[in-house]
């Protein structure tokens, strides 16, 4: 099986949220970027499992920059095949998702992976429009898959519930958590890594729908009010009369 | 025009689907332009959705329709919105909606914004508020295309009712099958789903063990509250994974948040930061948790908790 897994870059989860003085941009000072967590989590460990089952190989593929690399060098020393980096910048999801249609439309693969949703742009769109630009079934926050020759069945995740699938390849899914479990790369992987293919492609040109004008930060909270663990009729009076929320 | 796609489940209208109608109708108002409703496959109360601003419901029906396919769902409202030439649709930020949104934004060819918080501005060009960062920043995003599409996170707006409601038309719509078989839908019956609810009691590590999760769940249930837990206490399944909120789980945003035995570590804020009120009970008084709480108790939540159960049973039968 012909697997891609799509993997975006994130600021790593600790990191304290601050922009620019104009608030046009995240200030990246000090800021350490690691592989999103549903991409290297879910998403690239289960498409390494079903060729480790069924042989194949496993495809990772970026869009962005060369600075990039560091992050693409990880996914294949957790042991994806080869990697690709479509070198844009784009500046918006529909973008994106078009850099990776327009490379995966020739590429006959049977399984294109992406995670749920990125840390950082929580959109969890991408996955959604390179299906539909690939005219391919879409199966998204999926949370266990299994595969019976060219048939895949898939839980996923719905609200306050699980959805059980069937669909034969090619589709796009989208890993949530349960998918598979984390590894963390060893010794042996991170020297293979580095004399594994990491070819980059040049970008086509596409608009950006969609711009970030500005960020801001939430609004601070006030003072926490202690209440005497011995009194919760208080705590309970102040839910009700001053909160509103009971 | 502005579209909303308003979900249904079990041939009723959602929570979620009289909040997309809310924002629909105050994006038409600041667009000088009209709302109307869509619905897919059988809702009796599909009419309702006039009180909260649709000027007309309109229905698809179809056998391909009544099992969810993103694919075959996507045609449908694309084609609905390609037939009434809607320049704005309004989706809800749910499993169902965001599997959509991407799909939409690709087959429309226009510009995109997921999990909305706030109604467009439209001086100066279309702009939409989002939260980024799981909830620990807010974006302002604009939108350049002709059509929009849009999903609105849950619990960002209350319904409003501002008329009457309005018969239902059938609206025909090119159908065409997708490759997915749905074969079961398992619901956990009774409780809000977490990201829809607006009361939730939520623990952690503090709690020692799955058995005594019992005070947790009466607690939940004098209030009427879904339950949900720290990443920990999901992994080492204590509980089950659908609870695990946080940067790495569900992120919600309801008006109440009770957390019991959380320490309160950054990547849990970022799923609950957005929550209306924070009540933490900790012993530590140093846990980072207080620093976001509106209301905090330093002490033995296996004293505090059952406490809080008692006061609110009392509180309940007296109001
Ligand atoms: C990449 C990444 C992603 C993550 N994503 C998430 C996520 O999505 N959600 C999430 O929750 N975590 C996430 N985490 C984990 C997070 O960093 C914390 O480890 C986790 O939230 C801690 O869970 P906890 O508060 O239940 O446990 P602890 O940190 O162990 O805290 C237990 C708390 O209970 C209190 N306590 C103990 N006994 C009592 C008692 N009797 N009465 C009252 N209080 C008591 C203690 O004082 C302490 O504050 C993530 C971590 C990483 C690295």
């Amino acid at each position: 099986m012909k697997l891609l897994v799509c993997v975006s870059k994130t600021p790593d989860t600790t990191t304290k949220i601050k922009f620019t003085s104009d608030n046009s941009e995240l200030d990246t000072n000090g800021v350490q970027y690691i592989m999103n967590p549903y991409d290297e989590w879910y998403a690239l460990v289960r498409a390494l499992e079903l060729k480790e089952a069924q042989g194949g190989s496993v495809t990772i593929l970026n869009v962005g920059p060369a600075e990039n690399d560091t992050v693409i060098r990880k996914g294949l020393a957790i042991g994806a095949d080869e990697a690709v980096r479509i070198n844009a910048d784009p500046q918006s999801s529909l973008n994106v998702a078009k850099q990776i249609a327009e490379y995966a439309k020739g590429e006959g693969f049977d399984i294109v992976f992406f995670g749920k949703e990125t840390i950082d742009y929580n959109g969890s769109e991408v996955s959604a429009m390179v299906a539909e630009l690939l005219d391919m079934p879409f199966i998204s926050y999926a949370s266990h898959m299994e595969m019976d020759g060219n048939n895949a069945t898939i839980k996923r995740d719905i609200e306050g519930g699980v959805e059980t699938l069937s669909v034969d390849t090619p589709f796009v899914i989208s890993a949530a958590k349960g998918l598979a479990e984390q590894r963390i790369p060893n010794m042996r992987g991170i020297m293979m890594a580095k004399r594994k293919p990491l070819k980059v492609v040049p970008a086509a040109t596409f608009d950006d729908p969609v711009a970030t004008v500005s960020y801001e930060l939430p609004p601070e909270k006030g003072q926490v009010k202690l209440i005497d663990p011995e009194n919760m009729d208080e705590l309970v009076r102040l839910l009700h009369e001053e909160a509103k929320v009971i | 025009m502005v579209l909303v796609f308003a979900e249904t489940q079990k041939g009723k209208l959602k929570k979620a689907a009289f909040e997309a109608v809310t924002y629909g109708y105050r994006t038409a108002q600041a667009l000088g332009s009209e709302c109307v409703a869509l619905v897919i496959g059988a809702a009796e109360d599909a009419g309702q959705l006039g009180k909260y601003g649709a000027s007309k419901v309109y229905q698809v029906e179809d056998p391909a329709l009544e099992k969810f396919d993103s694919q075959t769902y996507t045609r449908a409202i694309a084609g609905a919105a390609k037939e009434l030439d809607a320049k704005v649709l309004v989706l809800s930020h749910s499993t169902t909606g965001k599997s959509l949104l991407g799909r939409l934004a690709a087959r429309l060819d226009a510009g995109s914004v997921p999990g909305v918080n706030a109604v467009p501005t439209t001086d100066g060009g279309f702009k939409v508020r989002k939260p980024v960062f799981s909830g620990k920043a807010i974006a302002e995003m604009e939108i350049k295309t002709d059509v929009k599409v849009l999903s609105l996170m849950g619990n960002a707006i209350q319904p409003e009712v501002v008329g009457d409601n309005v018969g239902v038309e059938a609206l025909s719509v090119p159908v065409e099958a997708g490759r997915i078989t749905v074969k079961d839908v398992e619901r956990v019956e009774g409780t809000v789903p977490l990201p829809e609810a607006e009361l939730v009691v939520s623990a952690g590590r503090g709690m020692k063990g799955p058995e005594n999760w019992g005070i947790i769940e009466e607690l939940a249930e004098v209030l009427g509250a879904t339950t949900a837990c720290s990443r920990p206490v999901a992994d080492t399944g204590w509980r089950p994974h659908h609870e695990h909120v946080g940067q790495t789980g569900i992120a919600i945003r309801p008006n109440l948040y009770i957390a019991a035995g959380i320490s309160g570590a950054i990547q849990h804020l970022a799923g609950v930061n957005n929550s209306k009120t924070i009540v933490v009970i900790n012993k530590d008084p140093d846990a980072p948790f207080f620093k976001a709480a509106d209301y905090g108790v330093v002490g033995d939540l296996f004293e505090v908790v059952p406490r809080l159960t008692e006061a609110l049973k009392k509180f309940k039968a007296e109001n």
